[in-house]
């Protein structure tokens, strides 16, 4: 049996939303204290909403796979939707990841989370 | 879609010709060597006539040779009942950094069980310095077990100038010849070794079956206690399927090497020549010239090994990597830590083991498809991104 799902694969060797958005709203990068790979993932923030959500990844496939799902599953949701992402919720869209790759959907959930941290702090400090 | 295999490091097809010869006894000669009557003739004979085989491969005795299960097991014998049974005359081994875990966790075995041990570190090209070993024997050191080459990186140690330093000094020095026994000219005398592990499945032989090569009159514990199969060494009924194909595979290799070896190094050498003039910021692994004839190793800057092999994958093409990623425990190799690349090169680690099945026509195909793959990842790479910010103007 393959180690990944259709899934996982079908994202693996079709990613969407790769890139970098220049001008970015807001940039979140994680590194896996795992095996040492990356993440960085890109926001455009438009009334609330990720209008648009980009990312570039160093890793596994399940690495490439996450960030795949991630940005799909948080390109147009609220801040606030977007921040419900669990590395749970993204394992289950991608129908499961192998137990030693687990780790790397924390990857996804935690950039994602970083750049929409990073996109409020910013706000925040444009007030003061 | 083309399929091209070079994973030979991993594993190597079985040949048509050990397969047939390893036939009769999975079906009429299934008697059990022990025994006295006519069923176990026709095994027992075929065991010594494989015992001969393998014995001629490395130019021992044939008393000299034990069948084992593995490589694995071969080296855990080694290891552990070489130390315990000198244990009277001192506790402590030597072992390299690059060994396999088959050695460097029998060494952490004996450990907990009040041994010692030094590991001897390697240069940038994976190769052991024997004056470190020199520097690492201690007046109670009874083992050395210094691979012959190791499976990641390719590189052929100084074996002989290491057991000229051993020698004299009541030590028993062995090697784990895995990855050349069968491959490459390996004779333990001109070695002077005097222990030496194999398995069939590195040289177009079963799994399931290797050997330890020990010196006679050399002393060493067993790890199975039972019957007094292979001389009271390692009791077990015998894998006689699969010694019988050891044995054939070894004849095999012994009679057709050099042959083998000439097309193996001339496209191996290709890809070692290639791949780096076609795709930029690729490093060799190991020693350019001193490794194994079908080996090519490499680091990939800025991508991860498993995307690259599940895209290569994606192609029909099989390999194997180094990565943390790849490996279950999620550790970058050991060997190319020890060889001082920092994890994120590691990271990039790219295995070709060429076997006698492959062609030029096969290293064509790797050297067309593999660019475009790298380009791909380093497009999503965010290491990339930087390095060609900042890292490309100074
Ligand atoms: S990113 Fe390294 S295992 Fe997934």
């Amino acid at each position: 049996m393959p180690i990944y799902s259709q899934k996982v694969m079908e994202h693996f060797m079709n990613p969407r939303n790769v890139g970098e958005i220049e001008n970015a709203d807001g940039i979140g990068e994680e590194g896996n204290p795992v095996c040492g790979d990356m993440m960085t993932f890109y926001i455009k923030v438009k009334n609330g909403r990720l209008e648009d959500v980009k990312y570039k990844t160093f890793g596994c496939g399940a690495a490439i796979a996450v960030s795949s799902m991630v940005s799909e599953m948080a390109k147009g949701k609220t801040l606030k939707e977007a921040l419900k992402i669990t590395p749970k919720l993204v394992a289950d869209e991608l129908e499961g990841l192998p137990k030693n790759k687990f780790h790397c959907s924390n990857l996804g959930a935690q950039a994602l989370q970083k750049a929409i941290e990073d996109y409020q702090k910013k706000q925040a400090g444009g007030k003061v | 879609m083309k399929k091209v295999y070079l994973d030979n490091n991993s594993t190597t097809p079985l040949l048509p010709e050990v397969r047939d010869a390893m036939l009769p006894y999975l079906a009429e000669y299934f008697g059990n060597p022990s025994c006295l009557h006519e069923w176990g003739d026709a095994p027992r004979e075929a065991i010594e006539t494989a015992r001969n085989q393998v014995a001629s491969l490395i130019g021992a005795g044939p008393e000299e040779i034990i069948f084992t299960s593995s490589g694995t097991e071969s080296n855990n014998f080694a290891v552990k009942g070489l130390a315990m049974a000198q244990q009277k005359k001192g506790k402590h081994i030597v072992v390299s950094a690059i060994e396999h875990f088959s050695v460097l966790n029998s060494a952490k075995t004996l450990e907990k069980m009040g041994f010692s041990y030094t590991t001897v570190p390697v240069d940038k090209v994976g190769l052991v310095d024997p004056e470190k070993v020199r520097k690492a024997i201690r007046e109670d050191t009874t083992v050395v077990s210094i691979m012959h080459a190791n499976g990641e990186v390719g590189t052929l140690q100084p074996i002989k100038e290491i057991a000229a330093i051993t020698k004299g000094k009541g030590i028993v020095f062995h090697t784990d010849a895995v990855a050349t026994a069968g491959t490459i000219p390996v004779n333990v005398k001109e070695l002077g070794v005097d222990a030496l592990s194999l398995a069939g499945n590195m040289f177009y032989g079963p799994k399931g079956v290797g050997a330890l090569w020990l010196k006679r009159g050399t002393r060493i514990m067993p790890l199975l206690d039972g019957g007094v199969q292979e001389g009271g060494r390692r009791a077990g009924t015998e894998n006689v399927p699969g010694i019988v194909g050891l044995g054939k595979a070894a004849e095999l290799g012994k009679a057709q090497m050099t042959v083998r070896n000439e097309q193996m190094v001339k496209l191996r050498d290709r890809l070692i020549r290639e791949l780096p003039a076609r795709i930029d910021h690729v490093i060799v692994t190991g020693h350019a010239q001193n490794r194994l004839p079908g080996h090519a190793s490499f680091c990939v800057e800025f991508v991860e090994g498993e995307s690259m092999l599940m895209l290569l994958s994606s192609k029909g093409i099989a390999v194997t990597s180094g990565s943390a990623c790849t490996s279950r425990s999620l550790l970058a190799s050991h060997v190319l830590l020890a060889m001082g690349l920092p994890h994120e090169i590691a990271q990039g680690s790219l295995l070709f083991g060429l076997g006698i099945n492959n062609t030029a026509d096969d290293v064509d195909y790797v050297l067309e498809v593999l660019p475009p793959i790298v380009e791909r990842l380093r497009q999503m790479s965010p290491l990339y991104s930087k390095f060609m910010k900042q890292g490309k103007g100074g």
